[in-house]
């Protein structure tokens, strides 16, 4: 019974915090460039209007991989709330982002094509980061299981601070924010105009949306990790290390995928594998 | 009233001579700051409620402009930016020329100078709203625009 109030709260809740993550986004950016910026709540109004207008697609599959995605993108924040077994969170993860991937592509637009193209480049670059958290994870608590972290004697943060700076560029690239941004310009009618989501409109696209208002608060809980055996002050990383990527979203420009593929398999990677040598020689234990 | 909170605007360039597509994007800027009535330059048809058109419509383009309209899901409205979207302007007798966007697809409101200030923008943009909600309320479609080549507009 607890297990489902559990759900219903996460089902409810996870949108409504994540909506505010995004007009925060939207407000913060508009300050930044001296501007008004929209209301608090404009995610909110936006979705509520692509839900009521017309759902043009290209082909019928456009639909089912948006669904797909957002089912999937639910499942692992569900398994993250519930404790499961990192790995398999991350897999399901992959799976969500991968069928974003197949719809851009599902289209034909050389613009959807561009971006998912792009995209998979960027899951090709994050993807090694995400495996090696996962077996810091491991060498610590002796399980994938993350209940394991809430006993632990202290917070994961104090081992594993390079893996941490990797987790924050890693939160760039997925929330797909300057320099990052290129499998979908967020900010609209720019080169790709929109990306992988070119094709979508309408409810199809309220969807994405929806999805990716999940995939804030799945993200940030990734951060949470880190401390989790403190949930006030891990949602206090999380929190702030969602504004550090708002603020490098705001003073940096886009860079080339190249550019990418060679932070992350080069400065991200070392600094990672140097963090799980050390865990690995000195033998810390967490339980 | 969720329509009016977020219109996406699509800007469509028709034969323009760029004076009024600098107007349109002064609106976006810091200054003007259109995005705090939730007004976003979308570049995509399939995510735009407002069509925003500058420039007389010629025989090159009449069917990008008829392809960019079909695109953008119900409800919808065109709004015609400038003396050239609205008429035709100084170009309404070249041969080239088709006339006003009206020629072409249905055009709800206009807004007329040569070049408009962006505050006229704005307005044309505010009065769009309303005519985007009666749209919505009254579950207007927008008529399906037909290809067709090369044709002259009968009162052209």
């Amino acid at each position: 019974m607890n297990d489902i109030l559990t759900i219903i709260l996460v089902l409810i809740g996870a949108p409504i915090l994540g909506c505010l993550a995004s007009g925060i986004d939207r407000k913060l950016t508009a300050r930044l460039q001296g501007r008004v910026g929209p209301p608090l709540l404009q995610p909110y109004y936006d979705v509520r209007k692509l839900l009521s207008k017309d759902n043009i697609v290209v082909n019928p599959s456009q639909n089912f991989y948006v669904i797909v995605y957002l089912a999937f993108i639910i499942l692992s924040l569900l398994m993250l709330v519930f404790k499961q077994d990192f790995l398999m969170i991350i897999f399901v993860y992959t799976v969500a982002s991968v069928a974003l991937v197949v719809g851009g592509m599902s289209t034909g637009s050389p613009y959807a094509r561009i971006g998912s193209s792009r995209e998979i480049m960027a899951i090709l670059s994050y993807e090694p980061v995400l495996i090696l958290y996962a077996l810091a994870i491991y060498l610590l608590t002796g399980t994938f299981k993350l209940s394991a972290l809430l006993d632990a004697s202290s917070p994961l943060l104090m081992y594993t601070p390079l893996i941490f700076i990797a987790m924050i560029v890693v939160l760039n690239i997925k929330l797909k924010k300057s320099p990052f941004d290129y499998s979908t310009s967020h900010h609209g009618h720019q080169e790709l105009i929109k990306g992988m989501t070119t094709e979508y409109g309408g409810p199809g696209f309220a969807t994405i949306e929806i999805a990716h208002f999940y995939e804030y608060v799945f993200l940030t809980g990734l951060i949470f990790l880190f401390w989790a055996s403190a949930p006030v002050i891990g949602v206090l990383i999380g929190i702030i290390a969602y504004l550090l990527v708002i603020v490098i979203d705001n003073i940096t420009a886009r860079v080339y995928w190249q550019w990418m593929l060679k932070l992350s398999w080069t400065i991200l990677l070392v600094i990672s594998l140097v963090n799980i040598a050390f865990l690995y020689v000195s033998g810390v234990k967490l339980i | 009233m969720s329509l009016a909170k977020s219109p996406w605007i699509i800007h469509v360039n028709c034969n323009s001579c760029n004076g009024c597509d600098i107007e349109v994007v002064a609106c976006l800027t810091p200054l003007y700051d259109a995005e705090r009535f939730g007004v976003i330059n979308i570049g995509t048809p399939k995510q735009a409620d407002i069509m925003v058109v500058t420039g007389s419509v010629n025989y090159k383009n009449v069917n990008v402009l008829k392809n960019l309209y079909n695109q953008i899901p119900d409800p919808k409205v065109v709004l015609a930016v400038g003396a050239c979207a609205s008429t035709g302007g100084i170009f309404h007798d070249c041969y080239n020329v088709v006339g006003g966007v009206d020629q072409v697809i249905p055009v709800d409101a206009y807004v007329p100078g040569c070049c408009p200030r962006p505050e006229a923008i704005l307005d044309g943009v505010v009065a769009a709203l309303s005519i985007l909600e009666n749209k919505k309320k009254g579950n207007i479609k927008g008529k399906e625009v037909k290809l067709k080549g090369n044709e002259v507009p009968s009162n052209a």
